[in-house]
């Protein structure tokens, strides 16, 4: 297994449990399981007795290492450096052997079934990709100076949907130059690689490179942060070059720009961090600016932010394949009460994966009175409509 | 009944009491609970249980008592001389659920807890809802339990200033193994948990037992004033004979809360060298100079004789000093890039300090072993805790026998001496035994009797061969 020469350098101390201000546990697994075994040294620790072969590959071993959502808490909070860089990769490589022993939980069989065969997660048909857009007036790319990238969940799920077109409209208003690949691209993979399945991952990548490029794609706004983590981060490996911006960073020079003409009621707004803008990317100012730039905001952070954001549950390939449960540890439901102590009546979000799962849990904990899950431009978008 | 049908029925029963998703007898978690981060050998439970309430945790202990079934309580089980593990298998009894904050009363500066809150959430706590009142931290990773911290006489960054943690205590509630829920100090008679004082002060008997009597499942403890200015002081001299002296009059100043010692081969600049850290906060600047000044007026005649003398620090170095817990311990287990150390940490009158430094190095010179020496003062100088730290790489069976045996040979020396071992591996508690007042003995083994007829809690510690 790669990175099996770091397993036993865990300590098992438990700062990557935690985040850095130690208020509560961000191990988003470990928060849902609470056995050690789902913590970032547990797992350290069951991976090395599995390679030792003092474990085997039972269905609660498979279920632990994929109940990791790669939030990146661990990478962030573990206190050998070097050594913490190296902690996720650690974890992926678990699970890629997993899944090259033809040995993991059903719910992953399944989704990465319908990778495979569909191009999506869903299983949905390839040519329904750009559903969302059909009542809209996008393009399809050509010489645009940027590809909108809807990504996955933009593209089939009914509320991914209604963001999607959110930011597209906000995109087209402010003027931006971009197209789309609707039925001609398939998935960015950043789940399938998450999950392990690496050579579906490369297959994936390439399908969608080889469209970027029969076209001369040189700049890719993606609505989903994973997908900006995959085209940006991963796609290099396999020869994709391109400039990448997660659509808050294209937004957010320009809506700190515009001007106001009346004012609008006061929104108590609080922001819950995407793993795949913040931790993983260092991305956590332009949604930031987004929020404190439009007339009426009035931001307020939870306990948890920036680098310690607890993340949703929804990373991983967990969004799909539910491992993590819907008890009331669940990771979205703990965020939810958070956001909810607050006293914010909205929760923005930059990513539709955040969206769903944190509506879900909102349901799940019947705040819906208290609290109101938004994604970033459709709150801007509400606001401009007020104010202007 | 068989063992084994015996344990699928208790697990059907515990299943009952917690919920399923809060019982294991699945190999995984028999694994992972078998061993902590030190040296001792794996020793597997039968059954994981993480209970949420006292509630909980009296029907368990009914249970277990019935069926003879030890129970083992753990915290965060970083205790690193294995005192946590199954050492006759049975169940742990994994406390974090338990991590509610039940009270901080501002005024009379005690906080309410469940046992299994975490240093790390109260810090944050009281930072968020109290910023004028801290508690007492050990440099233990924040996840360590106030509970398990407090029944082994943990100590921390107000040690100097008051003592041991089990000196912090002001009240325990309890699951005695026969399943009785105990108030013991003041909540006993009050609804204010202000201290142990003036009723017979059987918090006693759960401190330094190793969870050998009781289930802990709420304590207060106390808290102190939060300075908002704060700075570290490290004197720095080569000559151990002198520290006990230097100790002695830096803490009678009673202006620090803090004083630790530190003595390493890395980095380089600091090899040879005994460093005295000395922490203090105040509510003004011309507070912290003021206490600034006692302190460096008390030992002025060994830096005019040029023996000793105070380390210029400049603010952006001191950063690390003044971290609370110290991340930088926790760092010690990666110098043999092998993700383990162990500690002897000694009980002692502080002026054994330069034989127990001279023992150190001896030591660890004759074993080749990493090694990072040190000490805690506790009090007015009253005692310190002086820690041997063997570093070892646990994929390395004779490195870890190495440290083993440094350990070992480390709990007999200090024994030897006059100290005594905290927190001491199965092992080491037998070494304190032997040369403990045999009516002392006697004496524990009664009352272990009385409230643990059936000896279920954490069987095999704190027993003779
Ligand atoms: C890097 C490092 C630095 C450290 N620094 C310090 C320090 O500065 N000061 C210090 O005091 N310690 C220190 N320690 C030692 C240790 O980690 C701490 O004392 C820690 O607080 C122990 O708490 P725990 O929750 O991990 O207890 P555990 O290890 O889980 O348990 C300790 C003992 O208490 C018993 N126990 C736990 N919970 C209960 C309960 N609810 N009821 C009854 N019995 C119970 C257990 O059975 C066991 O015998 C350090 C350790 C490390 C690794
Ligand atoms: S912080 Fe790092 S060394 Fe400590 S338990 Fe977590 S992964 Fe292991
Ligand atoms: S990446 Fe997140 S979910 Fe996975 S082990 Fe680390 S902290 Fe836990």
């Amino acid at each position: 297994m790669q990175y099996e020469e770091i397993l036993h350098r865990c300590f098992r101390c438990g700062y990557c449990k935690l985040p850095g201000n130690y208020i509560d546990f961000n191990c988003p697994a470990y928060l849902a399981f609470c056995f050690e075994t789902y913590s970032p040294g547990g797992r350290m620790w069951l991976l090395r007795a599995w390679l030792d072969k003092k474990i085997e590959t039972t269905d609660r071993f498979q279920e632990i290492l994929f109940s990791c959502v790669n939030c990146g808490n661990c990478v962030e909070q573990c206190t050998f450096p070097k050594f913490k860089d190296q902690l996720l990769l650690a974890f992926m490589a678990g699970k890629e052997e997993l899944v090259n022993a033809g040995k993991v939980p059903p719910a992953v069989r399944d989704c990465l079934t319908n990778y495979q065969h569909h191009g999506n997660p869903y299983g949905f048909a390839r040519k329904k990709r750009h559903g969302w857009a059909e009542d809209l007036e996008v393009d399809r790319f050509s010489e645009h100076e940027y590809l909108f990238f809807p990504g996955d969940v933009g593209s089939y799920d009914s509320r991914g949907q209604e963001i999607c077109r959110s930011v597209a409209r906000l995109l087209k208003a402010n003027g931006i130059s971009f197209g789309i690949f609707g039925a001609d691209e398939v998935s960015d993979g950043n789940e399938v690689n998450a999950m392990g399945e690496t050579e579906l991952f490369r297959y994936l990548a390439e399908e969608n490179i080889k469209t970027f490029n029969a076209s001369q794609v040189k700049k890719i706004i993606t609505l989903s942060p994973h997908a900006y983590n995959a085209i940006k981060n991963d796609y290099l490996q396999f020869g994709g070059q391109y400039q990448v911006f997660h659509y808050a960073q294209i937004l957010a020079p320009i809506i700190k720009q515009q001007t106001y003409k009346s004012d609008v009621p006061p929104m108590r707004v609080t922001y819950h961090d995407s793993c795949y803008l913040g931790r993983h990317n260092g991305e956590y100012w332009s949604a930031r600016t987004i929020l404190s730039s439009l007339p009426g905001i009035q931001f307020v952070e939870m306990d948890r932010n920036m680098q310690n954001a607890l993340c949703c549950g929804g990373g991983g390939g967990n969004f799909f394949t539910d491992i993590l449960g819907r008890g009331a540890n669940n990771p979205a439901r703990a965020r939810i009460r958070e956001a909810a102590e607050t006293a914010a009546e909205v929760l923005a979000v930059a990513c539709p994966l955040c969206a769903v799962v944190l509506e879900d849990a909102v349901k799940a904990e019947r705040l819906d009175e208290r609290i109101e899950v938004k994604e970033i431009s459709e709150i801007a978008n509400e606001i401009l409509d007020k104010a202007n | 009944m068989s063992g084994v049908s015996l344990m699928k029925e208790i697990v059907e029963k515990l299943v009952k009491i917690v919920g399923a998703e809060f019982v294991s007898d699945q190999p995984e978690e028999r694994y992972i609970y078998s061993m902590d981060p030190g040296t001792m050998p794996p020793r597997e439970p039968d059954i994981v249980v993480i209970p949420g309430t006292s509630e909980e945790v009296r029907q368990i202990m009914i249970l277990a008592n019935r069926d003879e079934i030890p129970v083992v309580p753990l915290g965060a089980g970083l205790v690193l001389s294995g005192l946590s593990r199954a050492l006759k298998g049975g169940i742990i009894l994994d406390m974090k659920r338990m991590n509610r904050i039940l009270e901080v009363n501002e005024t009379s500066r005690y906080a309410v807890v469940e046992a299994g809150t975490s240093q790390g959430m109260l810090q944050a706590y009281l930072k968020k809802h109290h910023p004028n009142l801290k508690h007492s931290a050990p440099d233990a990773p924040p996840v360590a339990t106030i509970a398990g911290n407090v029944s082994i006489h943990g100590s921390g960054h107000l040690s100097h200033a008051a003592g041991f943690h089990s000196d912090m205590l002001n009240g325990l509630e309890v699951v005695l193994p026969t399943g009785e829920v105990a108030r013991i100090g003041s909540c006993a008679t009050s609804p204010y948990w202000f201290s142990r004082a003036p009723l017979p002060d059987l918090a006693g008997l759960f401190l330094g037992w190793a969870g050998t009597t009781g289930v802990i499942t709420k304590l207060a403890i106390k808290l102190y004033p939060n300075y908002k200015y704060n700075d570290v002081g490290i004197f720095v001299t080569e000559e151990a004979q002198l520290i006990p002296d230097i100790l002695h009059r830096m803490t009678g100043t009673q202006v620090a809360e803090d004083m630790t010692t530190w003595m390493t081969p890395k980095p380089d600049w600091a090899r040879g060298f005994l460093h005295c850290d000395i922490n203090f906060g105040a509510n003004t600047k011309d507070e912290l100079i003021w206490k600034r000044n006692l302190i460096r007026a008390s030992v002025q005649e060994y830096i005019d004789q040029k023996v000793a003398g105070f380390m210029p620090l400049p603010p952006a170095m001191k950063q690390p000093f003044l971290e609370v817990p110290a991340r930088t311990l926790s760092r010690f287990a990666d110098v043999r890039r092998g993700g383990g150390f162990e500690y002897v940490g000694a009980i002692m009158p502080v002026d054994l300090f330069p034989e127990a430094y001279k023992v150190g190095l001896e030591i660890a010179d004759s074993l080749n072993v990493n090694y990072s020496l040190g000490s805690r003062i506790i009090g007015v100088n009253h005692c310190m805790m002086f820690f041997y730290a063997y570093a070892f790489n646990r994929a390395d069976p004779a490195d870890v026998e190495r440290a083993q045996k440094a350990l070992e040979e480390t709990n007999r020396i200090v024994v030897d001496m006059g100290g005594i071992p905290w927190k001491a591996e199965a092992p080491a508690q037998k070494e304190i035994i032997r040369k403990m007042d045999p009516n002392m003995f006697d004496l524990m083994n009664r009352i272990r009797a009385v409230l643990d007829p059936k000896g279920i809690m954490n069987p095999g510690n704190w027993e003779e061969d």
